[in-house]
């Protein structure tokens, strides 16, 4: 958090799909993917967004980088207002925020070779390079670990790890600002994912990036994010600093995700409370009122089904959405978050 | 995802990893053609398809020299071929000999062989050209709805399912009997070959034209798409770029198969006497011709063989090729 400024600031925004039926398609209702949700990520940080398949991360991460176009809301990227802007208007824009995908054998064209894959970004851009396309490429290969001699190879002769270096070889051709990376080693066998989470790492002490990494593996989330943003159904239900979420998390969702981490040692394992949500998740087309969790959490009280928890700070940076938060100071009672609604 | 290859060929192309490092020159890749194509070379079947077309396509562009070599002018009349009183052959074999290798016509007496070898560059003349002109349509109505989706995909679906269900020869026979014998700067039998080729091709469009879009509909999808537009792609870079080089395996192998087709088409039109004029020797029309005289089994074999083996050895070929880009697909 080097400056006061976020580079990204999302404010509100929400992503419905509509939902149509008959012959007039009619619209019947809609699926509230992503249902209000605000955050900022600064400058040269790593936010991390957690969540259930399902749950919205990934429409997120679409909706910042306007791969779809937000239903309401507002994206501010370098204090500039993105919701709304044309394509063409975006595209400029585009240089400072790329996107890295989640699977590596779907994200590049098999007819193209590595050399056109990573090169697209500068003919896309129009973007004059000193030495010529080739050579910066080269570079970029050589930089996320890749034999810049396979140039000419095409993506079916890589590994998925390789393949996913490739891409993030894509993302970075154009030296962008800040890298949305949505599920970015969830494909990769475990071997393979801590050296592509570590090659993040590395490229973001090198080249000054901002990253917000969406995954579902806590363990990855944990490795790479400065800060953590856990999502259920379409909202954000806390966000705190890695250290804090991680030793007192205080929304019950949190803690029960928390507890379905493997632990590897034994004796420990016998130790902790295992927390066992029962139920699905509920359908994002009829979500619960009030608090969406409230069907799910064994906290869940009256209150719960009427009124909405606000996203509010309980402890320093730390903000959560829960009438009971657990871990909170004594400071911070529900009863005092009671009275502000 | 790596394709069996074959493991002499292979080793000779890209030198193993060990001597990469070191070595200092780029690397070759093998793109996906290439390993269809190292596919279709161990694919006998569909090389013998393969080498049959070629042949025929080398025998219809050397038709003239060939006919001048090995028989007559095939619209010369051989009268001293006849016997006059019952208008057939002389001879045995339907007056086969090493003057007419393939004997001749009853009546008139021309060179079967001839008309044989003048007959193949017109059948296939339409089979490609009316090919090309249902894969342009085909593929651009194809991207446009896979692409673009939504209203339009419904507008050029339903235009798929009326020409689907067009009685198309029936409109063929009707349309080529009331056609001029002039017009759009062509005549006779040049205007009637044109015709041919737009009909046929005009009406098989979307046979591909659904592959296509089909097949666009998946690829959009892909995650590559995305990639490139995130970049700031336009829909042109992508349509173009990203998704027209993976729809070339595809089209490629259903214009294959759509040749044969194309060619028995024309040959049914010739032999219902609505393809070309009668005295341009098709193999429809020669069979025609043929169906008069059936106690000389020659006259109707040899043309029936040439348009067996054609249609044969291009759908030979066309499996070959699908299987070779789409191991899969059985």
């Amino acid at each position: 958090m080097s400056e006061n400024e976020p580079l990204l600031s999302v404010h509100n925004m929400e992503k419905h799909f509509p939902v149509t039926a008959g012959l007039f398609k009619r619209q019947v209702g809609a699926v509230k993917a992503v249902d209000g949700i605000s955050f900022d990520v600064f400058q040269g940080e790593t936010l991390g967004l957690v969540g259930e398949s399902g749950c919205g991360k990934s429409t997120t991460g679409r909706l910042v980088t306007r791969l779809l176009e937000p239903t309401a809301g507002k994206v501010v990227f370098e204090g500039r207002d993105i919701t709304h802007l044309s394509q063409g208007k975006l595209r400029p824009l585009r240089r400072d925020m790329q996107m890295i995908f989640q699977d590596p054998y779907s994200s590049l064209n098999p007819r193209h070779t590595v050399g056109a894959i990573v090169g697209a970004p500068f003919r896309i851009q129009g973007v004059k390079t000193e030495q010529g396309v080739k050579k910066a490429v080269q570079d970029i290969l050589e930089l996320v670990g890749l034999n810049p001699e396979h140039y000419n190879r095409y993506p079916h002769e890589f590994s998925g790890g390789q393949r996913q270096r490739i891409g993030i070889a894509r993302t970075l051709a154009l030296k962008p600002k800040l890298i949305i990376a949505d599920e970015p080693v969830s494909a990769l066998d475990v071997s393979i994912q801590a050296q592509v989470v570590n090659l993040l790492e590395d490229l973001q002490r090198e080249l000054d990036l901002t990253y917000v990494v969406i995954a579902h593996d806590l363990s990855v989330v944990r490795h790479i994010s400065d800060r953590v943003a856990v999502m259920y159904l379409g909202k954000i239900v806390e966000v705190a600093d890695r250290k804090s979420l991680y030793s007192a998390p205080m929304h019950p969702y949190t803690n029960a995700l928390l507890s379905a981490v493997p632990v590897p040692d034994p004796k420990a394992r016998k130790e902790r409370e295992r927390i066992r949500l029962t139920g699905d998740v509920p359908s994002p087309l009829n979500p619960p009122p009030a608090c969406r969790f409230h069907t799910r959490c064994w906290k869940a009280q009256e209150i719960c089904k009427q009124v909405e928890p606000p996203l509010e700070e309980r402890a320093d940076g730390h903000r959560v959405a829960c009438h009971f938060p657990e871990n909170a100071p004594a400071a911070a009672t529900p009863a005092a978050g009671d009275a502000q609604v | 995802m790596t394709a069996p290859l074959d493991v002499s060929g292979a080793s000779a192309q890209v030198p193993p990893e060990a001597t990469l490092a070191g070595a200092g020159r780029a690397v070759q890749g093998r793109s996906l053609t290439r390993i269809a194509w190292m596919r279709l070379r161990r694919d006998k079947v569909a090389l013998s398809g393969g080498i049959v077309v070629i042949f025929l396509i080398l025998v219809a562009i050397f038709a003239t020299p060939i006919i001048s070599l090995f028989g007559h002018d095939p619209l010369e009349f051989h009268q001293e071929a006849i016997d006059p009183n019952t208008l057939l052959p002389l001879g045995d074999f339907g007056g086969m000999s090493a003057e007419y290798p393939l004997g001749v016509e009853p009546v008139n007496g021309r060179d079967i062989f001839s008309r044989i070898v003048a007959g193949a560059g017109i059948s296939l003349l339409i089979g490609f050209l009316a090919t090309m002109v249902s894969v342009l349509i085909g593929t651009v109505m194809g991207v446009i709805a896979g692409y673009f989706g939504g209203w339009v995909d419904q507008i050029i679906g339903r235009i798929m399912d009326v020409f689907l269900a067009f009685p198309l020869l029936v409109f063929a026979i009707a349309l080529v009997g009331v056609m001029p014998n002039e017009g759009f700067g062509l005549e006779g039998n040049g205007l009637r070959i044109a015709m041919l080729i737009f009909i046929i091709g005009f009406f098989s469009w979307p046979s591909i034209g659904r592959i296509v879009r089909g097949q666009t509909l998946s690829l959009r999808e892909r995650e590559f798409v995305d990639a490139a537009r995130s970049l700031g792609a336009r829909n042109g870079y992508i349509l173009f770029r990203e998704i027209l080089p993976n729809l070339m395996a595809p089209i490629l192998v259903y214009a294959t198969l759509l040749i044969p087709a194309n060619i028995l088409f024309e040959a049914a039109l010739s032999f219902l006497g609505v393809g070309v004029n009668p005295p341009t020797p098709t193999w429809g029309g020669m069979l025609s011709e043929a169906v008069r005289f059936y106690t000389l089994p020659h006259f109707v074999i040899f043309p029936g063989l040439a348009i067996f083996i054609t249609v044969l050895a291009f759908n030979l070929f066309g499996d070959g090729l699908r299987d070779a880009f789409d191991p899969r697909a059985h």
